[in-house]
Order: C-alpha cells, then sequence, then structure tokens
C-alpha cells in the first residue's frame, strides 16, 4: 500500500500476496456436487437461477471430490455414512472448507438417536454451521458469504497447520478405522 | 446432417429468447426477498406494553419442542420490581439454533403468546456454541415495539390466550 503514496496515481495496485491469494480461493470455491438430504434441495435451489450461486464464483457443482474445494454437508449424516462423507473429504485437494448446511448435519438436530451423527465436526473440520431446517437458499449462501469472510482472514500456511487430521480414534467413526485411512 | 444443424439452431433459439428478457436472479445479499408473513425464522420473546416480559418461566415451550432446543430456568419474581406479571419469571432462557427445527410448536405452546418466531433468517454460525442465543438476545428491543399483538395471531384471527388478556 505504500508505493502508490509514494509513486502517485499510476493505476498501479500493491497487495499481499496473501491478499491475491485468498481473493482467488474465494472467488472460485467449487462445491461437491453431494446431497443427502432435504437439504440438498434448498441447495439445488440455491444453485438455481433465482439465487443464483455462481454470482460469488461457484459455477458449478464438481461431482468428482478430486475437483472440489467445498463440502457442502447438506442433510443428516448416518452413521454408516460417517466413513463416506471422511472418505470423500480425504480425497479433496488442499486446501478445503466444510460448510454443515441444516441443523442435522450441524448438530443431528431433530434427530437426537444412535443412527444419526450429532453433529458432522465429529467426522471432518467444520468452517460454517449454517442453521435452518431446512435453510432457506439465501441462508445457505449467506453462510458461504461468511465463509468467505473468514477465509479472507486466513494465512497462506495457516491451513496445514490448523487441519492436521482428526484423530480417528477420537471420531465416531472410529469403528470403520479400515475405511478411514488416508488417501493422500 | 440439414437436419442436425438446424436442430443446433433451434436450441439456440430459445438461448437468443431468454437473451432479451429480464434476469429472474435474485441478487441476494443486496436485494433480500420478502418473507412470507407467516414464515418461522428465528425467536422473539415478547413484551407488554408496559415493558414487562410476556414470558413467565412455565417451560411449556421446553416440553413441547420435539428437537430439545429450549432450556428455561425460571426464577422468583421481586414483588416490588417484578419482571413479568405474576410470580415467576425466566431466569435462564437459552434456544440453541442449530438443534430448532423452526416448527412453531413453543409458539402454540406458549400460555401469555411470549414467544413467536420472527422472520430473520440468516443464522450461520463459525462454531457451534456462538448458535446459543441467550435470553438477552432474544428479548425484543424497546424501540422494536413493546405489547403489540404478536403478528402470527394477527394473521390468525386468534384471540391472546387467558394469562396475556389480564389487565395489568
Amino acid at each position: 500500500m505504500g508505493l502508490e503514496e509514494k509513486a502517485g496515481d499510476l493505476g498501479i495496485v500493491t497487495t499481499t500476496l496473501e491478499g491475491v491469494v485468498n481473493w482467488g480461493r474465494t472467488n472460485a470455491m467449487w462445491p461437491m456436487l453431494f446431497g443427502l438430504a432435504c437439504c440438498a434441495i434448498e441447495m439445488m435451489a440455491a444453485q438455481a437461477s433465482n439465487y443464483d450461486m455462481s454470482r460469488f464464483g461457484m459455477e458449478l457443482m464438481r461431482a468428482s471430490p478430486r475437483q472440489a474445494d467445498l463440502m457442502i454437508v447438506a442433510g443428516r449424516v448416518s452413521r454408516k455414512m460417517a466413513p463416506v462423507l471422511r472418505r470423500l473429504y480425504d480425497q479433496m485437494p488442499e486446501p478445503k472448507w466444510v460448510i454443515a448446511m441444516g441443523d442435522c448435519a450441524s448438530c443431528g438436530g431433530v434427530y437426537n438417536n444412535y443412527a444419526v451423527v450429532q453433529g458432522v465436526d465429529e467426522v471432518v473440520p467444520v468452517d460454517v454451521y449454517v442453521a435452518g431446517c431446512p435453510p432457506r437458499p439465501e441462508a445457505l449462501i449467506d453462510g458461504i458469504l461468511q465463509l468467505h469472510q473468514k477465509v479472507r482472514g486466513e494465512k497462506i500456511d495457516q491451513r496445514s497447520a490448523d487441519r492436521s487430521p482428526i484423530r480417528v480414534d477420537e471420531t465416531v467413526a472410529g469403528h470403520h478405522r479400515g475405511a478411514l485411512k488416508p488417501l493422500g | 446432417m440439414l437436419k442436425g444443424t438446424m436442430a443446433y439452431f433451434k436450441g439456440l433459439k430459445t438461448t437468443a429468447k431468454y437473451l432479451f428478457k429480464k434476469p429472474v436472479t435474485i441478487q441476494y445479499p443486496d436485494v433480500k426477498r420478502p418473507v412470507r408473513e407467516r414464515f418461522r425464522g428465528r425467536h422473539e420473546l415478547k413484551r407488554f406494553a408496559n415493558g414487562l416480559e410476556r414470558c413467565i418461566g412455565c417451560s411449556l415451550c421446553a416440553a413441547a419442542c420435539p428437537a430439545d432446543a429450549i432450556y428455561v430456568v425460571p426464577g422468583q419474581n421481586d414483588p416490588a420490581k417484578p419482571l413479568s406479571p405474576g410470580e415467576r419469571h425466566a431466569a435462564v432462557y437459552e434456544i440453541n439454533m442449530l438443534r430448532c427445527i423452526f416448527c412453531g410448536y413453543c409458539e402454540d405452546a406458549c400460555p401469555t403468546n411470549a414467544i413467536v418466531l420472527e422472520h430473520q433468517y440468516e443464522l450461520s454460525f463459525y462454531d457451534r456454541r456462538s448458535s446459543i442465543y441467550t435470553k438477552d438476545m432474544l428479548l425484543v428491543q424497546p424501540e422494536d415495539g413493546y405489547g403489540e399483538v404478536p403478528p402470527v395471531l394477527e394473521q390468525t384471527g386468534r384471540q391472546l390466550n387467558p394469562p396475556a388478556q389480564i389487565d395489568l
């Protein structure tokens, strides 16, 4: 920022590398095509023309985790689905983010029982929780904007430090250890 | 060959038709589409016209809640300076927004029409702890109108339940 002040208005903008990288990350954050329950319907609505998430650089949902940056966990995660969810997360390349959309993904919601994971943060690290049952498309977009805000404040090397892999023993899916080996 | 080419233009005709139409997209963070009148969003705890809280700490909302999202601890009212009409008030009133499924059963259960699901729906959190809304956050502020009949009741044409009709 110092250069313009000294050199006057030359049509040059100086910024930090971090600023540019985070700008890039927020403006091309492709979500994974991945819906588990009724929240997925609202997620589709958010992607459709009325709300149009591609205004925020989320052009399309990638069907392959290898091409996705953002996992929107839309719906309740059953215990049997938890290892699958973790595997999909492990297959996504860094940097990656997770939004727990809706009550069930965030904390189990109304399904306080043995069959449903009580919050997807037991399996994967969650960045933003969106409340609602299901949240309106606007509420999801609000969650995404909150995530963008978070990403803008991140350091470039922060991610790998924060995101040490979850110790599998501590997760609900600990029994499925075989299925949870990092695919690296 | 020709047929294939014509099919191509047929498809492009649809594209061209929409090219000159006004886009249907709502520019969400700038333009907010109004919700329906009876939309159920974030809760509010209402007050009477004189500023007293409607909530009497009876915990019926917590009993009615299918997701166990509400936590109420009743407290005794100080007769000299009561917070609500009657003997008791809610000393602690917490709603976990991530548990709440916005079904409105708490509204139905409330004998004083204290709790009303209002129109705010932008509820996203960075951590689960901040999703717990305390009584201070839920209670309406003086500038937001004391003592209005909760809008839900106006729409349904329902009468206030007896305790709310006590002449204060």
